[in-house]
């Protein structure tokens, strides 16, 4: 067994750091746990890919349920479709639409990042362009939706 | 002879309080925070700021050197050639991993007091030291070194393109940035990381050696290149340049064909 400096006995008493009057503002922990590490378009691509994975799957686990309702009867899945139809449901489907989209383009991002030989050197531009589509395709279907939420027909 | 002896502790002090007041002309004062922890008196790691006169040219390393020079010789990081050679001192400097000897001050803000923290993933041991075992041990199980047969009686001759091939890889300085940047690192430990793989890219595609197959068999593993999620935090921290990233994915294709 080597020994590691970590295994040195504790000076004791335990010597208190003096802290000289340039140096010793000891500050309380701030964040104790470490900074939030920077990383760039890539490292937040994939946050997001995640969070919106790990949300569309509840989704649809939710989806299948109710939709199985039709083979119990058609009455209960009516009912329960119908409380579907209130704001913060539809404010929901607006998010669940804009987690899909940008999953849906993202994947298509990560693929070309797995099989085109140039895809890793321009992960980058890829995904401002997925930014840019998924902008595109939100502001296409976020006035119509909110209408029909809104709007009451 | 008290006066004397008091004379002695408070010199230091003084000298670095007027070498914060006045210093090298363009020289200013850059508060760094860093993360500390000594096993001995610290139960959990601790943020402690220093106030250091700097030249913008200086970098990181000599900021720290001059805190532990200068106000308390207790600050504790590994560093060996101080010019990007060795790997021994990367270390997350505002919230990236780099290596304190090439990471300059005026690329930072020095408006902004710098912090500096040891790199994640690694059991912390002092200060800004983690132990690098986990880390070597991924590194020596992929066979990082030549394997072919025969016995030439001269060198092992090979063609530019074929050079070329691996060239990138073969930069690797194993200081740990990349394997430490990585989110799927931080949270499962035994992932192979990147560094592991670029060291072994170096080997499966040269065609001077033989164990290709063994190699990707080895990264063919639920802890080798498939838990790479591509957040390219390893790219962009390397010290060296090396297109981290493009080389595991060339890994991953290279499992896929069965060969390199
Ligand atoms: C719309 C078409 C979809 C495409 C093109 C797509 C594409 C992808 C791709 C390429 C990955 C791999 C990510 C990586 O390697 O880091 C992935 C991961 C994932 N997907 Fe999808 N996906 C789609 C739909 C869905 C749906 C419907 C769900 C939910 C049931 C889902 C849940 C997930 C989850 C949880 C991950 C894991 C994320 C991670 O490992 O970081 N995806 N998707
Ligand atoms: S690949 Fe780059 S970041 Fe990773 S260990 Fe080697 S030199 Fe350091
Ligand atoms: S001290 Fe050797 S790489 Fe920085």
């Amino acid at each position: 067994m080597s020994l590691k400096s970590t295994d040195l006995p504790a000076p004791a008493p335990a010597r208190k750091l003096r802290p000289t009057r340039t140096a010793g503002r000891f500050s309380l922990p701030k964040r104790p746990a470490g900074t939030v590490y920077r990383g760039g378009e890539g490292m937040w691509s994939w946050v997001l890919h995640r969070i919106t994975g790990v949300a569309i799957y509840f989704f649809l686990l939710v989806h299948i349920l109710d939709t199985a309702l039709v083979r119990v009867s058609p009455e209960a899945y009516n009912a329960v479709i119908n409380t579907y139809k209130n704001p913060i449901m539809g404010l929901g489907e607006l998010g669940l639409v804009a987690a899909i989209g940008f999953h849906a383009l993202n994947g298509i991002r990560i693929i070309l990042i797995d099989f085109w030989s140039v895809g890793t050197r321009n992960q980058r531009l890829m995904f401002w362009i997925v930014i840019a589509l998924w902008a595109v395709l939100m502001l296409g279907f976020a006035p119509r939706h909110l209408m029909h939420v809104f709007g009451g027909e | 002879m008290s006066t004397l002896i008091v004379d002695a502790v408070e010199a230091p002090t003084q000298s670095s309080i007027s070498d914060l007041e006045a210093g090298p002309p363009g020289s200013f004062v850059v508060t760094l925070i860093i993360r500390r922890f000594i096993p001995e008196i610290d139960e959990e790691p601790r943020w402690q700021d220093f106030d250091v006169r700097v030249l913008p040219t200086d970098r990181i390393l000599d900021a720290l050197h001059k805190i532990k020079w200068e106000q308390d010789g207790s600050l504790t990081f590994r560093r060996s050639c101080a010019h990007g050679i060795c790997g021994s001192d990367a270390m997350r400097i505002n919230g990236r991993n780099r290596l304190a000897c090439k990471t300059l001050i005026k690329d930072l803000d020095p408006t902004q007091p710098i912090y500096v923290e040891a790199i994640k993933g690694l059991p912390l041991e002092k200060d800004l030291i983690v132990d690098m075992e986990p880390f070597f041990e991924s590194y020596r199980q992929i066979q990082p070194f030549l394997q072919a047969s025969g016995n030439p009686v001269r060198e092992r001759t090979q063609s530019v393109a074929a050079r070329e091939r691996f060239d990138d890889t073969t930069k690797c300085i194993l200081c740990a940035a990349c394997t430490s940047s990585c989110p799927v690192f931080w949270t499962d430990g035994q992932y192979f990381g990147p560094a592991a793989i670029v060291n072994a890219h170096r080997f499966i595609f040269d065609d001077r050696d033989e164990a290709a197959k063994v190699r990707l068999d080895i990264l063919n593993d639920k802890e080798g290149v498939w838990r790479c999620r591509t957040t390219f935090n390893c790219s962009e921290a390397c010290p060296r340049g090396i297109e981290v990233t493009k080389a595991i994915q060339e890994v991953k294709q290279a499992v896929l064909r069965g060969h390199a």
